[in-house]
Formats: C-alpha cells, sequence, structure tokens
C-alpha cells in the first residue's frame, strides 16, 4: 500500500482485529455455554458473543485481503 | 484536581470541567482484560520495530516519505485529535448541556476540515512546506516563523504532559492504578514507537488506534440505546426526569446567552467555534496539518480531511450520546436515578460515593461490558491518549529540527544529522512531557493557564495564515506584526477577565456570557486584531514581487494539473456529500 514490499497497516489492524476477536468472542461462548453471566446490565443479550464474532469476522477479512505478498 | 477537555479541537485547547478524584476504582479488570491491554502494547510495538527500517532520511522520519493514501492521513487526521480525555471530557459535558456538546464535533469542525482540504491544502501541499511554521517562513519570514514555532513546539509538549498527568488520573480514577505506572508505561511505549519509526509509525498506530477506539466504545451507545427504549424511550425518560430542560436540540435555546446551560449564544457558536476556533485549530494546529502533509499526491491530501470529516460526524455517536444516555440509564445501588455532580461538589463530600460529570463514560462502561468488553474499553481509553500524545512528540520533533535547529542552530548539516536530531527530540519531547506532567501534579493550579496558553496562539496564527495565503500585498512585516499584536490581544483579554470578571460583559458582548462565550469571543477578537494590523500594516510597507509567491498565494500559484478521475472519486463530490450530511446532521437536531 504504502511503498514497495510494505505490510498495509489493515493487515495489522486485521491481526489485533482477529486475536481480539477469538479471545472475547471465546469468552462470550463460555458465558454462554457455562451459563455464568457477567454482573453486568443486559448480561442476557450476550454481547461478547456478538460482538467478538464481529470483530474476528472484520478481522479475517483484513488479514486475508491484505496479508503481505498479495 | 484533574481537567478535562471541554473543547472537541484536540488535547491542546483550554479545559473546563474536571474529573474527580475519588478513592475507589470504578472498576476492577480480570486476567481477560489485562491480556486485552497487553496484546495492544505488543501490536503497537511490533509496528515501531517493523516500521523501523523505513524511517532513515529525513523525509521518512519527519514525513513518513509523503507516501500515505487519502484514507491513511484521513483517519490518522481524525485519530491524533480524539485522545481519551477528549472522549471523556466530551461524554461529561453531554451529561452536562446535552446535545449542545455536538457543536464541538460538527460546526466546531466539519466546515474547517472541508476548508482545508479543498481550499487551503494546495498551497501547504505545493509549498512543500514540512510544518506549518515552514509555510509562515516561506510566506512572511524567519520572524513569524520562529515566533509560530517556539510557541508551538513549547505549548505542544507543556499540553502533552498535562494530557499525560490528566490520563494517568484517570486511570487511578477508574482502576486505581498508580499514577507513575501509567506515566511511565504509556510514555515509554509512545517513545519507542515514534522515535523508531518515525511520523510513518505515529501515523499507523494512530489508524490502528482508530479502530481501537471504534471498537472498544461503541458498544455503550448500541447497548445503552437497548437499555434506555430505543430513541423514542430516550426522549421520554429526558421529558419525565428532566421536566423543563432542553437536552436534545441543538439551536433552539441559543436566542440568547441564558436560554442555555452552556451560557452561549449563536453568534459566538458560529462565527467564535465555528470560525475563530475551528478554522485556527483544524487549519492551522501543524499535529493535525502534520499528518495530510504526509499524503503521497496532492489529490489525496485534499481527501484526506474530506475523509476524516465522515468520521468526526460520526464521533458524537460514541462520546456524545453515552453521555446523554447516562442521564437516564445510569443508577444508584439503592435503584434511584444517580445524579453526577461536578468535581467540586465531589471534592466537598468525600465518601459520600459521588461521582463527577466526566466519570459517566467510564460508569456507563462498566454498567454494560464484562470480561475481555472491559478490557477492550479501557484499552481504547489508552489508544486515545497514546494516539494524542504521539501526534504531539512528532509534530514537536519535526518543528524542532526544522523550524528551530535548523535555522537557528545547525544550517548545513548531513541529512542523517536531522534523523539523529529528531529521534533525539522524540525522546526529549516525552521526557519534557514526563516533566510537564510531575510539574502539574505537584502545582495543580497552572494546569488551567497551561490550557489557556495553548489557546492564545491559535486564532492569532489562523489570522496570519489566511492573510499570507489569500492577500497577494499582505508583507513580511505585516505577517509579523499582525501575529505577535494578535497574540497579545489574547492574552490580555484573558488576563482581563481572568483578574476582573465582569469584563466579560465586553470580551464576551453580554454578563449572561460564561466561560466558553469567553473562549469563543476572545478568539475572533484577536483574530480580527491580527487581520486588520496585517492589513495596515502591510499597506504601508514594500510587497513581495508576484513571481516569489508562486505555490503560497490565492491568485499567483499555479496549481499542478491532476488526472481526471471519475466524479465519485473526486474531494469535490464527497465534500458535497459531506456538506449535505453536516446541514441534515443540524437540522435533524434543530
Amino acid at each position: 500500500m504504502e511503498g514497495s514490499r510494505e505490510i498495509p497497516i489493515w493487515f495489522f489492524i486485521g491481526v489485533l482485529l482477529s486475536i481480539y476477536g477469538v479471545m472475547i468472542f471465546g469468552y462470550g461462548l463460555w458465558e454462554l455455554i457455562t451459563g455464568h453471566l457477567a454482573h453486568v446490565v443486559l448480561a442476557r443479550l450476550h454481547a461478547p458473543v456478538w460482538w467478538g464474532a464481529i470483530m474476528l469476522v472484520l478481522g479475517l477479512f483484513y488479514l486475508v485481503r491484505f496479508r503481505p505478498g498479495r | 484536581m484533574l481537567t478535562a477537555p471541554v473543547l472537541s479541537l484536540g488535547n491542546s485547547l483550554p479545559a473546563a470541567t474536571a474529573v474527580a478524584l475519588t478513592t475507589t476504582s470504578l472498576a476492577r479488570l480480570g486476567g481477560l482484560d489485562i491480556a486485552v491491554i497487553v496484546v495492544y502494547f505488543a501490536m503497537v510495538m511490533w509496528i515501531g520495530y517493523y516500521l523501523k527500517s523505513r524511517a532513515n532520511t529525513s523525509e521518512e522520519f519527519f514525513m513518513a516519505g509523503r507516501e500515505m493514501t487519502a484514507w491513511i492521513a484521513g483517519l490518522s487526521f481524525v485519530s491524533a485529535n480524539l485522545g481519551s480525555l477528549e472522549l471523556m471530557g466530551w461524554a461529561g459535558s453531554a451529561y452536562q448541556y446535552g446535545i449542545l456538546a455536538a457543536h464541538w464535533y460538527w460546526i466546531g469542525a466539519i466546515p474547517a476540515m472541508l476548508f482545508l482540504g479543498i481550499v487551503m491544502m494546495p498551497f501547504y501541499y505545493v509549498s512543500k512546506t514540512h510544518s506549518v511554521p515552514g509555510y509562515l517562513k516561506l510566506r512572511f519570514g524567519q520572524g513569524s516563523s520562529t515566533v509560530a514555532a517556539v510557541s508551538f513546539a513549547f505549548m505542544t509538549i507543556l499540553m502533552s504532559g498535562v494530557n499525560m498527568f490528566s490520563m494517568a488520573l484517570v486511570m487511578k480514577v477508574v482502576l486505581g492504578w498508580n499514577i507513575t505506572f501509567s506515566i511511565v508505561v504509556s510514555s515509554l511505549a509512545v517513545a519507542a514507537y515514534v522515535a523508531l519509526g518515525g511520523l510513518r509509525s505515529a501515523i499507523f498506530n494512530e489508524v490502528l488506534q482508530f479502530v481501537l477506539i471504534w471498537g472498544g466504545a461503541l458498544l455503550v451507545p448500541i447497548l445503552g440505546m437497548i437499555d434506555a427504549g430505543g430513541w423514542t424511550g430516550l426522549k421520554n425518560r429526558i421529558l419525565t426526569n428532566f421536566q423543563g430542560q432542553d437536552y436534545l436540540h441543538l439551536w433552539r435555546g441559543l436566542g440568547h446567552f441564558h436560554d442555555n446551560p452552556m451560557g452561549v449564544h449563536w453568534t459566538g457558536i458560529i462565527f467564535g467555534l465555528g470560525f475563530a476556533i475551528s478554522f485556527g485549530y483544524w487549519t492551522t494546529d501543524f499535529l493535525v496539518v502534520q499528518r495530510v502533509l504526509a499524503a503521497n499526491s496532492l489529490r489525496s491530501a485534499r481527501m484526506a480531511p474530506v475523509i476524516g470529516s465522515f468520521f468526526k460526524m460520526a464521533v458524537p455517536f460514541i462520546v456524545i450520546l453515552p453521555g446523554i444516555l447516562g442521564l437516564v440509564v445510569l443508577h444508584n445501588p439503592d435503584g434511584s436515578l444517580m445524579h453526577l455532580v461536578g468535581e467540586n461538589i465531589v471534592s466537598a463530600h468525600p465518601g459520600a460515593g459521588l461521582h463527577s460529570y466526566n466519570e459517566v463514560l467510564p460508569l456507563m462502561l462498566v454498567r454494560y461490558c464484562g470480561p475481555g468488553l472491559l478490557g477492550l474499553g479501557i484499552t481504547a481509553l489508552i489508544a486515545g491518549f497514546m494516539s494524542g500524545m504521539a501526534g504531539n512528540v512528532s509534530a514537536f520533533a519535526a518543528v524542532w529540527t526544522y523550524d528551530i535547529y535548523q535555522p537557528m542552530l545547525r544550517r548545513n548539516a548531513r541529512d542523517e544529522h536531522y534523523v539523529t536530531v529528531g529521534r533525539w527530540a522524540t525522546v526529549l519531547g516525552v521526557v519534557i512531557s514526563i516533566g510537564a506532567a510531575y510539574l502539574v501534579m505537584n502545582a495543580q493550579g497552572i494546569m488551567d493557564y497551561v490550557q489557556a496558553l495553548f489557546s492564545f496562539f491559535i486564532a492569532p496564527l489562523l489570522g496570519a495564515i489566511l492573510m499570507g495565503m489569500f492577500w497577494k500585498r499582505a508583507t513580511r512585516q505585516g505577517g509579523f506584526w499582525g501575529l505577535l499584536i494578535g497574540t497579545v490581544t489574547s492574552v490580555s483579554l484573558w488576563a482581563w477577565v481572568h483578574f476582573d470578571p465582569s469584563a466579560l460583559r465586553y470580551v464576551a458582548l453580554s454578563p449572561d456570557a460564561r466561560d466558553m462565550a469567553e473562549n469563543m469571543y476572545r478568539a475572533l477578537w484577536s483574530l480580527s486584531i491580527t487581520v486588520i494590523i496585517t492589513f495596515v500594516v502591510s499597506l504601508f510597507t514594500k510587497p513581495r514581487d508576484a513571481g516569489e509567491l508562486n505555490g503560497l498565494v490565492y491568485g499567483a500559484t499555479v496549481l499542478p494539473a491532476e488526472d481526471p478521475v471519475a466524479f465519485y472519486k473526486s474531494e469535490l463530490f464527497w465534500a458535497a456529500i459531506a456538506v449535505v450530511v453536516f446541514v441534515a446532521l443540524n437540522v435533524m437536531f434543530w
């Protein structure tokens, strides 16, 4: 993107979002399965599941789309 | 007392509200939250280390090789302004004043950003200047440039320290973290990645931080709106709980100073905020302009602020809306509605469990975000602080090296020498910032003075730049004296009101005016004085030949032809769309 053979910033963003997506989605799944909900308002909406999933999907998209050497 | 920004014009403008220092922390982080924060720090260091090899020349180190695309420059442009104190301060202001706070994101930013992109950017970019003081040097000579460079370098680094201390205090309030720990860890990380990778590293991290801020903060208004029963539910609950108070209209209460809680008038909002302050910050503060100068073409440089304007218009969704939602969804443990108060009230009642306005965002975060998501929200606040600080030190390093060190101390050194000076200036800037942070910690009364100081330079600088850029007849002497006397005017007006509060009726044109109105009108006065002095002095001094003004002045510059593009790729097309959205938002919340 900026100059030859440079890893684009969007790839770094993909890496970060993917890692966060796995961590938060994973925790959300654990909450969902075990029923141990965090003591927060609207916990029944399982925000970690869908917010983590959104981050993971976006992260994977950027990872693939802007992978080095593409 | 901790002061947080009240103006949305970056971490460089004055403040008025405060976050109270409570004895107990609002939140407790778990292992997953800590892991989220650690991953973030690892990522920014990775980026800095990776880009180390691409910051070998001065052009690469200070200007990112002028290789940034419009999107990257545009996101960085907005991100450098989106500090964590900005987020928390304005969420607190929204809790206090309602949607009026959005003026600082819309009329207080969008017209100026579009003007920078469409009208002013060609002159900055074509002149190939490395900085805003550098442009002044080309147009008005070394005197004006030195005044602007020294004041910018001094105040930028001092403000960086003030914000560093404020951020550390926020971390203490929210998480109970040790102040020194917060200062050392975050500032060392910024010093490392900016000194290693220069402006490119700062910009890359700012884009990353921008995404992170949205990822961490966007969930709060989404869940808050569900909690409040949607927009209709929010409106109804505000009407029920706060009868007679208008939290949801932008313009209706601005007919007179005493008709709105901010104590402002529509003329102040439009001419003071919307023109003098906003144009001063967004078009002449090198902290933000540096990001756009790093664009890879004139078209990208013009498009970057236009792209940034769309994101700026969206920021109230993660800042203003949570503040307004806090009015109706935050409750005490006994179920009663929570009422946030001013810092002085919190300080006067220690141990009473009171929270100040500026704690509304962390309170909302704690209300909705469990493990992982809480860490993400806290990381967003840290990212906001770091992006602001990186902006400060990278701009400081460039101005110090190009506009102070090179012309005054060592004129004809090798390029490598200036890169080395830039790297050390980055480290030195961080060290001075840390010193300033501890200075403020031990004498917090000076914080208000420091923040007021920075505001003194913005409007006069705008006057000088506008006269230089759009009036061929403006002379070196006119620019210098206009800038100097405009700045002295700003300082004098501030001092007048400071020592005699009744003077507000003259400075802000009404005895009912309040602090924010004073800022707006003071900026307007100093801008006017700068323009008048520049005009008068120029008439009595010798102008430069028109041939010397090519690339610097409107009407004397032949802009390079650019390849035609489809209309939907044109900056004019997107600027027009931005104007339509801007007008629609103001009408919608009239």
